[in-house]
């Protein structure tokens, strides 16, 4: 490992000891990962100091407060320090409870005060609360080739496949203390040569909708784990929406964190540039049989075709995406059986309220809700047993988590399911 | 007769040395959604361990995947004792280097013979990271001498 001068007097203890520290974790991190140096970075995107009741108790004990979480478990330092100002860019990603509608979703009033106190200590610390698993759709968009350092497998996806900015998959304690020092590992998706496509996946049938984009992703992820799909055979540019879905879906069935469509995303402009020097190390083949068997697959875990709960938003819905609901559910009130929740990022959630889509969603008796979703809060509406989801990624985790039943389909699936109680999806 | 120790080389993730039994699998695991940390368990829906516990076991995995919240429920683990005692795997990410890191047990990587093949759940392994080395004393053998 390699420092600048800089870096080795942040490691001596020159800037303090939360940026030391910050400095001892990464240059553990970095030696891990075989890094040699470290790149400079001021687009941050973590949940720093973030608090729930186990962490909250467990620290008890060294004092607690923010400041030794943060110290103890942000920056896995044995030391208790003061923890500065940030002098990043740092945002803070989904978590904690939509402050306005914690009762809903079931968080007990302690657990609502410590994610309100760890909000803002955050603050405090300069971090942008923007509290939501998209932060490219509410104003942090880096710039092609931009070194940054984010959490949040399907954001990841995205700033390296759609917008060309630089990141691996970062976790809570790197970006906590890349926060601090500006610094985080050269290695990965850092470097132009990791950045090269691995496999070749042919698509022989037409994406277009949300739930094809979303299987396809699915399916991508199985396939190729953790490397990196070039696509051919689409041949139009998929929207913002689409593109989320298909990322969050690859990220989740396998560790994805970046593809290539050829002649879409920004760094394959053609087959070869995609793969560079790389060989495809295997040719593989989406069409009608993998496109079933993907459907079957995400619907494995429903059974019971009564669905007590709808919930949208997996990555946190676009505006347009609550537009659509509205426009499914066309005045109709949802089924006195079934719950109805849509989640999104707060900046949304504003354009929501602001443009009547919000009292929509509620006057048909949903909700619109924000910070987090089912899966991250654990929180389900009270009785939940079959839920149904539009989302490839929110099947994969919540009946896994929540121990619930859950089908996979459409928005308007979804949403008819919401209006009768009844799930009547299928592969169209 | 003598147990005959199968020795790996390659190279340190995290230093100290620690010995236990082997869990292993061929997956990739999955950190946030897949691992119950409070009980130290695979949570995954279709994975082979689902519902088995890797607390105090050498876990053996080909790499980790999924959400990036890896590193937060491995780190967990640590707190709630249910960590692993050291680890062992074949693919290097992110996830699991942080993951390896604040969960502070031995880890090993990039072995010159595959771990996947030479070890199986139920083996004695010790892994000592400092020195980048893994000895397997396979399960049949100790129990044909304890017999």
């Amino acid at each position: 490992m390699r420092l600048t001068p800089k870096e080795q007097a942040m490691l001596d203890g020159h800037d303090g000891k939360a940026r030391q520290k910050a400095m001892e974790l990464l240059v553990r991190y970095a030696e891990a990962l075989g890094a040699e140096r470290f790149v400079d970075t001021t687009n941050i995107a973590g949940v720093p100091g973030q608090s729930n009741p186990f962490l909250d108790k467990y620290y008890q004990s060294s004092g607690g407060g923010y400041d030794a979480i943060f110290s103890h478990f942000d920056l896995d330092s044995d030391d208790l320090v003061e923890v500065p100002k940030i002098q990043t860019h740092g945002c803070h990603l989904q978590g904690g409870y939509d402050p306005e509608n914690w009762q809903l979703l079931g968080a007990t009033a302690d657990a609502a005060r410590i994610s309100r106190e760890s909000e803002a200590y955050a603050v405090n610390r300069g971090v942008k609360i923007l509290k939501t698993c998209t932060p490219y759709l509410v104003g942090n968009v880096p710039r092609q080739g931009e070194h940054c350092a984010w959490m949040e497998s399907s954001a990841v996806i995205y700033c390296n496949s759609v917008l060309g900015a630089r990141t691996n998959t970062e976790g809570r304690e790197s970006t906590s203390a890349a926060m601090l020092t500006g610094k985080i590992p050269d290695w990965g998706f850092h470097r132009d040569e990791y950045r090269l496509g691995t496999h070749h996946i042919e698509v022989e049938i037409e994406i277009e909708s949300l739930i094809d984009w979303g299987m396809l992703g699915y399916f991508i992820g199985d396939v190729v784990q953790e490397h990196i799909p070039v696509l051919t055979g689409i041949p139009a540019e998929p929207d913002v929406v689409r593109y989320k879905h298909f990322g969050a879906a690859a990220a989740s069935s396998g560790g994805v964190e970046m593809y290539h469509i050829v002649g879409v995303t920004p760094e394959a402009p053609t087959y070869g540039a995609a793969f560079g020097a790389n060989q495809p190390r295997d040719r593989i083949v989406y069409g009608p049989a993998e496109r079933r068997r993907t459907y079957e697959t995400l619907n494995a875990n429903g059974k019971n075709t009564d669905v007590d709960y709808v919930m949208l938003g997996c990555p946190h819905a676009a505006l347009v995406q609550i537009e659509e609901a509205c426009r499914l559910l066309d005045g109709r009130k949802i089924s006195e059986n079934c719950r109805l929740w849509i989640f999104t990022s707060r900046a949304v959630k504003q354009q929501a309220d602001k443009s009547g889509l919000t009292q929509v969603i509620r006057s048909a008796g949903g909700h619109v809700l924000t910070d987090t979703c089912s899966a991250i809060g654990r929180a389900l509406p009270p009785g939940t047993k079959v839920a149904a989801l539009d989302s490839a990624k929110q099947v994969h985790y919540l009946p896994a988590i929540m121990n619930i039943e859950a089908w996979f389909g459409t928005t308007e699936d979804c949403i008819n399911a919401a209006l009768t109680g009844r799930w009547t999806g299928e592969l169209r | 007769m003598r147990e005959e120790k199968i020795v790996l080389r390659g190279r340190k993730v995290v230093g100290g040395v620690a010995e236990g039994e082997a869990l292993v699998t061929r997956e990739t695991i999955s950190g946030w959604g897949g691992v119950d940390a409070m009980e130290g368990k695979i949570i995954e829906t279709r994975h082979e361990l689902r519902g088995i516990s890797f607390a105090n076991k050498v876990l053996v995995f080909r790499g980790a995947k999924g959400s990036s919240g890896w590193s937060i429920v491995f780190h967990l683990t640590r707190l709630a004792g249910t960590a692993p005692k050291a680890l062992i795997f074949n693919e290097m990410t992110t996830k699991v280097a942080l993951g390896a890191v604040v969960m502070r047990v031995p880890a090993v990587t990039e072995l010159d013979r595959d771990p996947l093949e030479l070890i199986e759940t139920g083996d004695w392994v010790r892994v000592d990271g400092d020195k980048a080395t893994v000895e397997i004393s396979k399960k049949k053998q100790r129990l044909k001498e304890a017999s």
